[in-house]
């Protein structure tokens, strides 16, 4: 059987926060990549939990992850309900003109 | 009956003060001067008492600190010493209450004056009387506050306010001194009281102590530092310069203060303290250098001043040279009697002179007096046998001190010794020739005064002719009475109250000086006093020749202006002081260092910072992000490498980092 070892896992799901997390700091027209790197940071962060409650053997980890997923549709949900109300009163969704 | 010395003139001075419109001019004036007759009185029965009945009196009143080693008492010891000092002092204040009820009977302020003099007795009394060392500086103190208050007693002239903050702040250096004499003492010995320290004194003769990193003989700083209370005090050369300034105040107060009891309370001291000065050798030379430089110095500044009271100020000053210079010479107990005998005789001069003034409208200048011989009889006679007194005419009152000091100063055999006689037999002639030329220029002369001024000219009526009168007494006849009780051969008279070692007694020396020496001065004397007669009233031309020469100009100027102390004190000393606190302790230090890390500086510094603050929200989401994102990692990374940090992390380093941003952030927002 091939396995995957749990550096691996964890140095991916670093990789793709440190991806989110630069793509929250250097973006600065569109609100939508925003919000789309916050669900790649709260994506990666699910990774490592899911990652760990396979190591340790633990089930709280998943447990976690369900909630998380929950959490971000709900944020999700909410900042495009934001947007769209932003849009109907700006006409646009530029990032730089929020302040 | 012996704190009732002390507590009348306290109680005449609160009366007089505190209910002076209630009692009047009147009641005030005859309440104080009861008060004072009456400590005359007493201090009369107290005299006989302890001096002539060889009974030293010591009262204890209350405790007044007591606090670990340190026991201050209100306690009063009457020894002969102090009793003599003390019948001086009552004798000469009560002739002065009763002198300034008539010279001050204009003076709208009458009651305030009153409580001022009786409050400088009390002060006086405080002083002599004490048995501990600070007892007596709350006296020595005290009297400097009352002649503060005495001299600025018309206190709208500019003059006088002047003079008295002159004589308060010269006479501070001076107790500067004392008090760190005082404190040494206490240090070394844990006590203050007289008895214990003197009794002590010869045990701690090699003990050295440690001032400013030098180790130097104990007993030789404290001599030095109660010694620079006594320049201060007595106006001694260096310290001298406020005495002639306080001739603004009345004149009474020129009599009690310059002339009779306050400056004589740095010869006390000597005196007081003779078993610390006995084993200082060396410092008693200094002691006789200063005296007789002092007597020498005033004396040559008294020729030529133009203002009556100076002279008899700058007089006072000389003779004061002579009593420290004995002193010096360890001969304490002549310079007591010197004392004494100095308080009657200036205060009698000084009461004369307040009595011509007073004649002739206020005139001090001596320039534009002249011929009162006729209008002021009585006045005239009683000045001549003060000035008599004072040049030591024979068997006058000065006679009898002043040539005693003389012949102990010779007697004693080496330099000091001569310097002292040398110095001293000098200032003798001086002293005749100015109190000639005062005589002359006030009474004899042709008068230079105002018509008007002159035709009303009159002798004053009966206090201030009563007191010039029984002063003229004691001028005359109490060296005689009580040069033998006081200073004579295998007299008793001072007990344990002045200490005389056994090296420096020279007593019986000053019987066999050569004849020559013996004779010098009063002949001499006797000289230069038919020579100014002359000059002054057959050959006045002569004498404004000399004075109009060239030589003669500058000797002239030198002497007026008084060797030109004023002129260095102000304009190095006053002005330096003055430019330093205004340039370097008022701009540099409050408003520039304190002011800059203080209340000025932190706002600014604050406000900086905060605006910093401010600017970095530039509300864009991505730079919040940004700071975020910098903080997380910033406390993540100190958590991880704290374990390395924390051993080379000094917190020390902080402050300096925080001095730094802050004059960077000052710097900056100047240049803005």
């Amino acid at each position: 059987m091939y396995t995957i070892g749990i550096n691996f896992m964890l140095t991916t799901s670093l990789l793709i926060f440190f991806i989110g997390l630069s793509g929250l700091t250097v973006t600065r027209k569109n609100i939508l990549v925003t919000l789309m790197a916050i669900e790649l940071m709260l994506l990666a962060a699910n990774l490592n939990f899911v990652a760990f409650s396979l190591y340790l053997d633990d089930l709280s980890g998943q447990i976690f992850v369900l909630f998380i997923l929950t959490i971000s549709a709900t944020e999700s949900v909410v900042g495009l309900a934001l947007i769209t109300a932003y849009f109907r009163l700006k006409g646009s969704i530029v990032f730089e003109r929020i302040k | 009956m012996y704190t009732l010395i002390i507590l009348l003139p306290l109680i005449s001075a609160c009366f007089a003060g505190l209910f002076g419109k209630t009692l009047g001019f009147k009641g005030s004036s005859i309440f104080s001067t009861i008060c004072l007759s009456i400590v005359l009185l007493i201090s009369c029965i107290v005299f006989y008492e302890v001096s002539v009945n060889n009974c030293c009196v010591y009262i204890k009143l209350t405790s007044w600190v007591d606090s670990g080693a340190l026991n201050i008492n209100w306690g009063f010891l009457f020894d002969s010493l102090t009793i003599t000092m003390c019948f001086i002092i009552s004798f000469i204040s009560f002739l002065v209450h009763l002198y300034s009820t008539e010279y001050m009977s204009h003076d709208p302020h009458l009651p305030r004056f009153m409580s001022y003099l009786s409050l400088f007795t009390f002060f006086m009394l405080i002083l002599v009387t004490a048995d501990n060392f600070v007892q007596m500086f709350v006296g020595w103190e005290g009297v400097g506050l009352c002649s503060f208050l005495l001299i600025n007693f018309w206190y709208t002239r500019i003059q006088a306010n002047k003079a008295a903050i002159k004589a308060m702040i010269i006479n501070r250096i001076g107790d500067f001194g004392l008090v760190i004499g005082i404190l040494l003492i206490f240090v070394n010995y844990k006590t203050l009281d007289y008895a214990t320290v003197f009794a002590l004194t010869p045990l701690l003769k090699e003990k050295t102590t440690n001032f400013l990193n030098l180790n130097l003989n104990l007993l030789t700083v404290i001599g030095i530092f109660l010694f620079i209370g006594v320049i201060g005090k007595s106006a001694q050369l260096g310290l001298h310069t406020w005495l002639p300034d306080a001739m603004e105040g009345p004149t009474p107060v020129s009599a009690l203060i310059h002339a009779a009891t306050m400056v004589t309370a740095g010869v006390f001291l000597l005196g007081r303290c003779s078993p610390i000065y006995e084993f200082t050798e060396d410092l008693l030379k200094y002691v006789v250098f200063l005296g007789s430089i002092t007597c020498f110095f005033a004396a040559t500044v008294g020729l030529l001043q133009n203002d009556l009271k100076k002279v008899i100020a700058y007089s006072t000053c000389s003779q004061l040279g002579y009593m420290v210079f004995v002193c010096g010479l360890s001969h304490y107990e002549v310079g007591v009697f010197h004392l004494a005998n100095h308080a009657f005789f200036k205060a009698l001069l000084f009461l004369g002179a307040g009595s011509v003034i007073h004649a002739i409208l206020d005139e001090q200048d001596m320039r534009k007096m002249g011929g009162l011989k006729n209008l002021l009889p009585f006045t005239y006679s009683t000045m001549v046998i003060g000035s008599l007194a004072l040049i030591g005419f024979p068997f006058l009152t000065g006679f009898y001190s002043k040539d005693l000091i003389l012949e102990v100063a010779f007697s004693k055999y080496d330099c000091s010794g001569y310097l002292s006689y040398s110095f001293g037999t000098i200032s003798a002639f001086l002293t005749t020739f100015y109190s000639t030329r005062l005589l002359f220029l006030a009474f004899l002369s042709n008068t230079n005064g105002y018509k008007p001024v002159i035709e009303n000219a009159c002798d004053s009526s009966y206090q201030i002719s009563t007191v010039l009168g029984i002063l003229a007494v004691p001028s005359i006849f109490i060296g005689f009475f009580f040069k033998d009780m006081l200073v004579g051969w295998g007299s008793c008279f001072w007990g344990n109250a002045i200490y005389n070692s056994p090296e420096t007694a020279n007593v019986v020396d000053s019987e066999f000086i050569p004849g020559f020496y013996k004779l010098l001065p009063i002949v001499f004397s006797l000289f230069v006093l038919i020579c100014s007669f002359y000059l002054y009233t057959y050959s006045s031309k002569f004498l404004f020749k000399l004075k109009i020469s060239s030589l003669g100009k500058k000797i002239y100027n030198f002497l007026n202006k008084k060797w030109f102390f004023d002129k260095i004190y102000n304009e190095y000393i006053g002005q330096f002081f003055f430019h330093f606190s205004f340039s370097v302790s008022y701009k540099i230090v409050d408003r520039g260092i304190i002011e800059i890390l203080g209340p000025t500086g932190l706002s600014h510094f604050i406000k900086k910072i905060s605006l910093g603050l401010h600017k970095i929200q530039t509300r864009y989401m991505y730079h919040y992000l940004f700071v975020m994102l910098a903080g997380v990692s910033f406390f993540l990374s100190i958590r991880q490498f704290w374990s390395v940090l924390g051993e080379t992390f000094d917190y020390r380093i902080a402050f300096i980092f925080f001095l730094q941003f802050f004059f960077l952030f000052l710097s900056h927002g100047k240049k803005n």
